[in-house]
């Protein structure tokens, strides 16, 4: 029986049919549809089942916690930093070749924006930046808005303000 | 009693023998070499593709995470090949006019997808699934290498049963943080002595159990 397990592959090398099989996998072409495609996109105007519990995501704010600006940074720093940059001054990699410097999120309007103001531009997008709302589930919109206010803050607070347990956390960070 | 046999018939009994055994030893001989040669396994192996895309520039030069391409590697089977308008994304500002990005503008303009020829595949035979790994901290660069140093994207692992095994045997020591899982390297983190337990740790944690990971149903279904 091992003998046959072990020689069994050797037999099927040659079986180059069930390699590549006659389904339409994703990516392939396919002769099913007029575009040739195997992914095929909603035709317009579809309703899918959960748009309407998207929806209500997009309009409703979720209650502030640890979790929600923990997947904040992770979104942000995915989709956000290559532009706007970790600290969201808008010093990215790419606008440093070439592409239109964002503004940065610690100038006084974008400071007295609202969240929802932050959630409204990763949905419909703003000028020249593309809209990140086929990448960004709604509730990881209001996650990114929640962790850009936590970076205001970061930026726009007195060391004296501190205590004295984040100031010595601080300077820890700050010698490394 | 004539006899059967004639004095050389030992000789040639020998010589039969050792063709015999030269053959079967060159032939598994052949067959392995064969089977670990880059010609099966197709390790950097690079296929032509309509843009020049380079993972070197894009993720090693730009540090754009995977994700924001493969949108969908975190939740589903498929990690997902970019649509051309996340390309656009930043190419709809800068390299505008590049005779290399054509294709892409051609892609939007008539939406027609950029048709990539794949580079990482197994048999269609096989069952595989990028969110169970990413979602148990296998990183990408365990099964596709360094990314950020491919200018053109390439075979790094052998996509081979027994690669898949050896890991699912004993995955432990290839754990890494879920939250962590696009970082390319690991040689700081490896370094750390109190990492070393990490792995078991997370086996234990998710429940994994290795004796289950490598019945054939697993991964032919
Ligand atoms: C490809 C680069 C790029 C990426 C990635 C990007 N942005 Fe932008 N963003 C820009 C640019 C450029 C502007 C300025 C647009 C303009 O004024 O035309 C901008 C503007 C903004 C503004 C300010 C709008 C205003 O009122 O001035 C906000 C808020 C913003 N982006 C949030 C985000 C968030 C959140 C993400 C991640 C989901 C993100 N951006 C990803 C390039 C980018
Ligand atoms: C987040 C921004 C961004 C995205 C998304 C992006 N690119 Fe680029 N790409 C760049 C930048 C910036 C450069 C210039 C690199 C440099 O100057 O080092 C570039 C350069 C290129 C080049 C020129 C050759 C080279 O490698 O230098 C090609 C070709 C290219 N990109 C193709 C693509 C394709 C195809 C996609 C979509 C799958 C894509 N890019 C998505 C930012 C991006
Ligand atoms: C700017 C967009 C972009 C980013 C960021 C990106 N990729 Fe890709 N990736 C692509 C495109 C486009 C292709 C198809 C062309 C090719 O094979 O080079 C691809 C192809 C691949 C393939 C081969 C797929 C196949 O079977 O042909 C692998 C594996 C891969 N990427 C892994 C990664 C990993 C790992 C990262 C993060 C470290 C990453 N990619 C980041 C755009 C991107
Ligand atoms: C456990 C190994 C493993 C890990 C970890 C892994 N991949 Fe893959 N990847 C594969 C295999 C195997 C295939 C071929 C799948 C197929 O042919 O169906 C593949 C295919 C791909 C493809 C081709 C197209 C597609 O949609 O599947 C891309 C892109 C890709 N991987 C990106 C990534 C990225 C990005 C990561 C990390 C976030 C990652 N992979 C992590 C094994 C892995
Ligand atoms: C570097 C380690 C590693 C490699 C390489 C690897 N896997 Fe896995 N695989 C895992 C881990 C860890 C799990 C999660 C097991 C669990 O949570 O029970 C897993 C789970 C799976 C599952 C889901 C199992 C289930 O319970 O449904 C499939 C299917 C699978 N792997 C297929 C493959 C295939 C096919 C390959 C080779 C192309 C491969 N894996 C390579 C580590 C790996
Ligand atoms: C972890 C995933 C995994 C498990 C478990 C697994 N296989 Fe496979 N198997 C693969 C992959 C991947 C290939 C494709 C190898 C290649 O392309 O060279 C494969 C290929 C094969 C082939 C064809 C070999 C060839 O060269 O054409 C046979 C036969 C096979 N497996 C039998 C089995 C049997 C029997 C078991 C159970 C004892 C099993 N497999 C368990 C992943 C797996």
């Amino acid at each position: 029986m091992k003998f046959f397990c072990l020689i069994l592959p050797l037999l099927l090398t040659a079986c180059d049919n069930l390699d590549h099989q006659p389904r339409d996998d994703h990516y392939k072409r396919t002769s099913l549809f007029a575009d040739g495609k195997v992914l095929q996109s909603p035709p317009p105007g579809t309703v899918g089942r959960d748009d309407l519990a998207l929806e209500a995501a997009l309009t409703t704010r979720p209650p502030l916690t640890q979790a929600l600006l923990e997947r904040g940074r992770e979104r942000y720093d995915i989709y956000c930093s290559v532009c706007h940059d970790f600290s969201g001054y808008g010093q990215g990699t790419v606008p440093s070749r070439g592409f239109p410097h964002p503004p940065s999120f610690h100038i006084p309007r974008l400071r007295a924006a609202p969240p929802a103001y932050f959630v409204d531009v990763i949905t419909h997008g703003h000028g020249v930046m593309y809209s990140y709302a086929d990448r960004v589930a709604p509730a990881d919109r209001w996650a990114i808005a929640a962790y850009i206010r936590a970076l205001q803050v970061s930026q726009d607070t007195s060391v004296t303000a501190l205590s004295d347990e984040e100031r010595t956390k601080l300077e820890a960070a700050h010698d490394q | 009693m004539p006899q059967i046999f004639t004095a050389s018939a030992d000789t040639r009994l020998r010589a039969i023998a050792l063709i015999l055994a030269a053959g079967i030893l060159g032939g598994g001989m052949f067959i392995g070499g064969y089977m670990n040669s880059t010609y099966t396994t197709r390790i950097g192996w690079v296929q032509n593709q309509p843009v020049p895309f380079s993972h070197e520039h894009h993720v090693g030069g730009l540090g754009i995470d995977c994700r924001y391409c493969h949108t969908a590697v975190e939740t589903s089977a498929r990690a997902g090949l970019p649509p051309t308008h996340i390309c656009m994304t930043c190419h709809s500002q800068i390299w505008t006019g590049a005779p290399a990005l054509e294709p892409v503008r051609q892609s939007l303009a008539s939406d027609k997808p950029l048709e990539w020829n794949r580079v990482a595949r197994v048999p269609d035979y096989v069952f595989f699934n990028h969110s169970i790994h990413i979602n148990r901290g296998v990183p990408c660069v365990e099964c596709h290498g360094r990314v950020d140093q491919m200018p053109l994207m390439m075979q790094a692992k052998p996509f081979q049963m027994q690669w898949c095994l050896d890991c699912h045997r004993d995955p432990a020591p290839h754990l890494r943080p879920p939250d962590q899982v696009t970082r390319l390297d690991w040689t700081q983190w490896e370094a750390d002595k109190d990492h070393e337990v990490y792995g078991k740790l997370m086996v234990k944690a998710f429940g994994i159990e290795p004796k289950h990971l490598d019945s054939c149903n697993i991964c032919h279904r």
